[in-house]
């Protein structure tokens, strides 16, 4: 069992979190941030795709082949997605057709296969579910904030509901560019604290 | 969309729908591989062969095999699985025909598994409903437009690296990030001339 969950929950959150860490599994979901509620219900797509992929690939991780293991974790992680995207089609057929086909790309998010690979690949299935669970988070939180900045300036709403104060709206962030800048900028600042808190230690150190 | 003429559609996805400046498809191998300007090149190139033909592939699958069974939810499972299949064999077929093609595109073509661009233009196949020469257009424009960014940025970042001093904070993804941008900036450009979505 090695590693306790709580070190896990903080790994896949912060310290190895997927986004400015690792810089990974971005195409899928960046596409989607520009609107609140969109972002939401992918991002909870991803935690649960996941979680899920985690849990059965660590559980199947003794009887798989060596060889078959990329092919084997990408048909998982296909299975559940298949699920997610019939669900959403039948509880909430206008988003999923917003979302287009950025659903079923989740099975070629990087970062799934990333942590199925490195974690559940030679993990328990309880950490594995955990560690899953803890990058889908991590990851979560900053589409959100780019979703929340993005649809704010450019639309002037949040999740749909008017700002309470008037201003012009930013066009440019609801557009691709508006995306990648916000991206940057966010690798940018998480980065900058990072290095900050790094040199606190340091210095508390001497 | 039958209106659509297929090099109206080849253009548009170059230019105005890039896969990769407009629908975020690919960023991963965009962002790890683009450091230099030959590996850019060779996986770019190696894009444009595997997407053309994946995208041929899976509309025969999907319009002859899937949905006369009414298939259509084994999309994924499926597309994904002629993917991998034609890149292995791919590999295969280079490895023993050419070991120069094989050292120029060797390393790239596991890559190309999980690279969203493929999938996703599979998949953007059958949602707009393209037909067969659309969709070949669609594939080689795609792969073409991705293959135009990456190389674009690999080229920035050659010049960057040599000449300027960016903020330590900033270094790697974030000011990549930023310079893709700017790119995609300039070919919004381009939006307006044709429109495909």
């Amino acid at each position: 069992m090695g590693v306790s969950p709580k070190k896990i929950a903080l790994d896949g959150i912060w310290n190895n979190n997927p986004i400015f860490r690792q810089v990974l599994g971005i195409c899928s979901t960046l596409a989607v941030t520009n609107l609140v509620t969109n972002t939401l219900v992918m991002c909870i797509g991803l935690i649960y795709t996941q979680a899920m992929s985690s849990l059965t690939a660590s559980s199947l991780r003794t009887i798989t082949p060596y060889r078959l293991r990329i092919i084997s974790s990408t048909l998982i992680i296909a299975a559940y997605v298949i699920v997610l995207h019939n669900v959403l089609q039948a509880y909430f057929p206008e988003i999923s057709t917003q979302l287009g086909p950025y659903v079923g790309l989740i099975i070629t998010n990087c970062i799934i296969l990333g942590r199925v690979e490195a974690f559940a690949g030679n993990n328990p299935p309880i950490p594995s579910f955990l560690d899953g669970l803890a990058s889908g988070v991590g990851y979560s939180f900053i589409l959100l904030a780019i979703a929340v900045v993005r649809e704010g300036l450019g639309f002037g709403t949040i999740m749909g509901y008017q700002l309470p104060f008037e201003f012009t709206h930013w066009t440019i962030m609801v557009m691709a560019p508006g995306a990648f800048f916000m991206l940057g900028i966010i690798t940018w600042l998480c980065r900058w604290l990072d290095a900050r808190a790094e040199a606190a230690a340091a210095a508390s150190k001497k | 969309m039958e209106e659509l003429s297929p090099f109206v559609i080849f253009f548009a996805s170059i230019f105005t729908s890039n896969i990769l400046l407009t629908n975020f498809l690919g960023m991963c191998s965009y962002l790890s591989v683009s450091r230099e300007l030959k590996t850019a090149w060779g996986l770019g190139l190696a894009v444009i062969f595997v997407l053309t033909c994946t995208s041929a592939v899976n509309y025969w699958l999907y319009y002859y095999l899937l949905v006369p069974q009414g298939l259509e939810y084994l999309q994924y499972i499926a597309f994904i699985i002629v993917i991998a299949a034609f890149v292995q064999v791919v590999e295969m077929i280079v490895d023993r025909v050419s070991d120069r093609l094989y050292a120029a595109l060797g390393i790239f073509l596991p890559l190309i598994t999980v690279n969203c661009a493929i999938l996703g233009g599979s998949l953007f196949m059958v949602i707009r409903k393209y037909d067969f020469v659309q969709s070949l257009m669609f594939g080689a424009g795609s792969g073409i437009g991705w293959a135009l960014a990456i190389m674009a940025l690999a080229g920035i970042r050659r010049k960057m690296s040599r000449r300027s001093a960016v903020i330590p904070a900033l270094e790697g993804p974030g000011i990549v990030l930023i310079i893709t941008g700017i790119i995609a900036l300039g070919f919004i450009g381009f939006s307006g001339v044709v429109q495909i979505n």
